[in-house]
């Protein structure tokens, strides 16, 4: 019988939106019986949250000081352990998700499914490969668990309304010691988390500094959107590398995205391809950005950005 | 301390990859390779590591038909000391190269084995963690910058939260990320050079691999395209259209 078991991603205190859109890809299994597994050093928060979250069936909290922090090495092995009884695990394809899952899918002994971003049945999905320039079907064979991250830009973030039971899980391993949680950076940005921001503002290279990016964040204020990216930005260092969108950066699908300054490389492109509808301000008309936006205008945007500030 | 560097063979990233019309595959055939972007980078990493003194050796691995000592012999030219090509034909998968580094890990004991974070055909981003665990040693993926002291390693690494250090015992798996460096050209006379480097030619089979597989792929399509958008001539039109589609 098959079953699914999703990590849950969280900070402690609140439960990622990645896990309600992993959430969303498990139920297009069409399979009833759906689990939440909460690793954490107080896990009792973040499972009621999970809790309600509509169409799962139980959360499993497993507490231990350890899981403060996330460290691969020590998550790993207690995934394999729970992994037993079911036919599908499953996490958010975020740098958490990227970290920690293969490792666990190597323990159990199998391939990963990487970055689903569509569910064709039980064992067949659809998956980007060449920065999302074609498309694959791929097909897990019977008889093997499913281990798969999920593109959460490709799934709506599942509703509320649910009430899983809470039942606690004893943790299996041990700290392996070779491996140390030092500190995290960066995060305190203000504004909209740009992973899950309905309104998306990003600037490219041609902001030319950190206080070039002030327009880019003072429209995003006034339109309370988030701030993104694209790499040449982030590398020239007008902006922190949590700011990046594209293939090796976030994958972000806004309602709305306003590429500023931005070429339209196939690497950046491929981090707004669900976008609702994008918009272009690039003073170069050749610039392949504008083969992709909805919306397109040439100019300066030293020019044409704060007159649109002013008048939104 | 010797560092294992993997290479993979990629399609160049400069390249658009299209579709083969009948869905059987991607066009590869008279298309620039190149060694995956990530893996240049982890290569350049080893390479300043040996250069400040703190490694002996840098030893260049791929997995491949015999076309991927191409990519060997150009990171021979960046400055790595040799090259191991395991031969192999058809797919191989991340689980079945990560097993393949196992076997290189247990012949040469380098204290890094440094891969790229995803290779940019497949994008699977797994095999670093996948040898981490069947070798049971710590991981530090998608790395921003490396330092090292003492037998440990301290790793910058790019999470979607901002940068996160973490430290790990040697010896560890590492995998690069876009900023970690920016890597090197190389020169004409290291290219001569890199000639007369040695090149081990070992097949899966020699190493005694079993071949993890699992997943096929079934028919491959290009990705929906963005229908053609409409050029406005002024804010104020771009306002209005905005307005129009409800989204100010
Ligand atoms: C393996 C790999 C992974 C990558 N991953 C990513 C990724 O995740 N995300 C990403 O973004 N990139 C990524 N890249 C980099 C990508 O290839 C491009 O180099 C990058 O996106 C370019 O950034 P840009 O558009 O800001 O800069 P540029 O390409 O330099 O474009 C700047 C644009 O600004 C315009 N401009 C200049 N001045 C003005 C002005 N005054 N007014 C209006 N317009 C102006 C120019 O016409 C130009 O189009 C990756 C590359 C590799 C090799
Ligand atoms: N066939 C291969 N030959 C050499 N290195 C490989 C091979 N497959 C994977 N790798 C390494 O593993 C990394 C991650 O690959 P992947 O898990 O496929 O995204 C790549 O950047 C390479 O460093």
């Amino acid at each position: 019988m098959s079953r699914v078991l999703i990590i849950a991603e969280h900070d402690g205190e609140n439960l990622s939106p990645a896990t309600a859109k992993t959430l969303t890809g498990a139920l297009g299994l069409g399979v009833s019986d759906i689990d939440i597994a909460v690793f954490a050093a107080d896990p009792s928060g973040v499972a009621e949250q999970a809790a309600k979250l509509e169409g799962v069936t139980r959360v499993l909290t497993v507490q231990h000081d350890d899981f403060e922090h996330f460290l691969a090495a020590r998550l790993a092995p207690e995934i394999k352990a729970l992994a037993g009884d079911y036919s599908h695990v499953l996490m958010p394809s975020t740098t958490y998700g990227k970290d920690v899952l293969p490792r666990a899918a190597a323990l159990i002994g199998v391939n990963q499914v990487s970055d689903i971003q569509e569910v064709i049945d039980e064992r067949t999905f659809k998956r980007p490969i060449y920065a999302s320039n074609a498309i694959v079907t791929v097909k897990v064979d019977e008889g093997q668990p499913v281990v798969a991250t999920i593109r959460t830009a490709s799934f709506a973030a599942a509703g509320e309304g649910g009430s899983a039971e809470i039942e606690s899980r004893d943790a299996q391993a041990e700290d392996p010691g070779h491996t140390r949680w030092i500190k995290v950076e960066g995060g305190e940005g203000e504004g909209p988390d740009l992973a899950t921001a309905p309104v998306v503002v990003s600037g490219g290279r041609a902001m030319g500094s950190s206080e070039g990016f002030d327009i880019i964040y003072s429209l995003a204020k006034k339109l309370n959107a988030a701030v993104g990216a694209s790499r040449a930005a982030v590398d020239a260092g007008y902006v922190p590398n949590e700011l990046q969108v594209g293939q090796t950066g976030k994958i972000i699908a806004p309602d709305l995205y306003f590429a500023i300054g931005i070429s339209g490389a196939i690497q950046h492109l491929t981090g707004i391809k669900d976008a609702g509808t994008i918009v272009a301000i690039n003073k170069d008309p050749e610039a392949p950005i504008f083969e992709v936006a909805d919306l397109g205008l040439v100019g300066d945007l030293f020019e044409l950005v704060p007159e649109l500030e002013k008048k939104v | 301390m010797k560092i294992l560097v993997t290479l993979k063979r990629v399609v160049d990233y400069n390249v658009r990859v299209r579709v083969k019309s009948d869905g059987s595959g991607v066009e590869t055939d008279g298309v620039k390779m190149s060694i995956n972007p990530f893996d240049e980078i982890a290569l350049e990493e080893a390479l300043r590591i040996k250069e400040r003194g703190e490694a002996e050796e840098v030893i260049v691995v791929s997995i491949g038909g015999d076309e991927v000592q191409q990519q060997l012999r150009t990171g021979l030219a960046m400055g790595a000391d040799r090259a191991i090509q395991v031969s192999a034909d058809g797919d191989v998968q991340p689980l079945t190269a990560a097993r393949t580094f196992l076997k290189l890990v247990e012949k040469e004991e380098p204290g890094i084995v440094f891969l790229g974070k995803q290779a940019i055909d497949d994008d699977a981003n797994q095999t670093g963690q996948m040898l981490a665990a069947l070798w049971d040693r710590p991981q530090a993926t998608f790395a921003s910058k490396v330092e090292l002291a003492d037998g440990k390693a301290t790793v910058a690494r790019e999470v979607d939260a901002g940068l996160e250090t973490i430290e790990v015992d040697l010896p560890a798996v590492l995998t690069s990320d876009l900023r970690l460096n920016e890597p090197r050209f190389v020169k004409l006379p290291e290219i001569m050079k890199a000639k007369r480097k040695p090149l081990e030619t070992l097949s899966l089979e020699d190493l005694d691999v079993e071949r993890a597989g699992g997943i096929t792929a079934q028919a491959y399509e290009p990705p929906p395209q963005r229908g053609g958008g409409k050029m406005v001539e002024s804010v104020d039109e771009l306002v209005s259209e905005l307005k129009s589609k409800g989204l100010l």
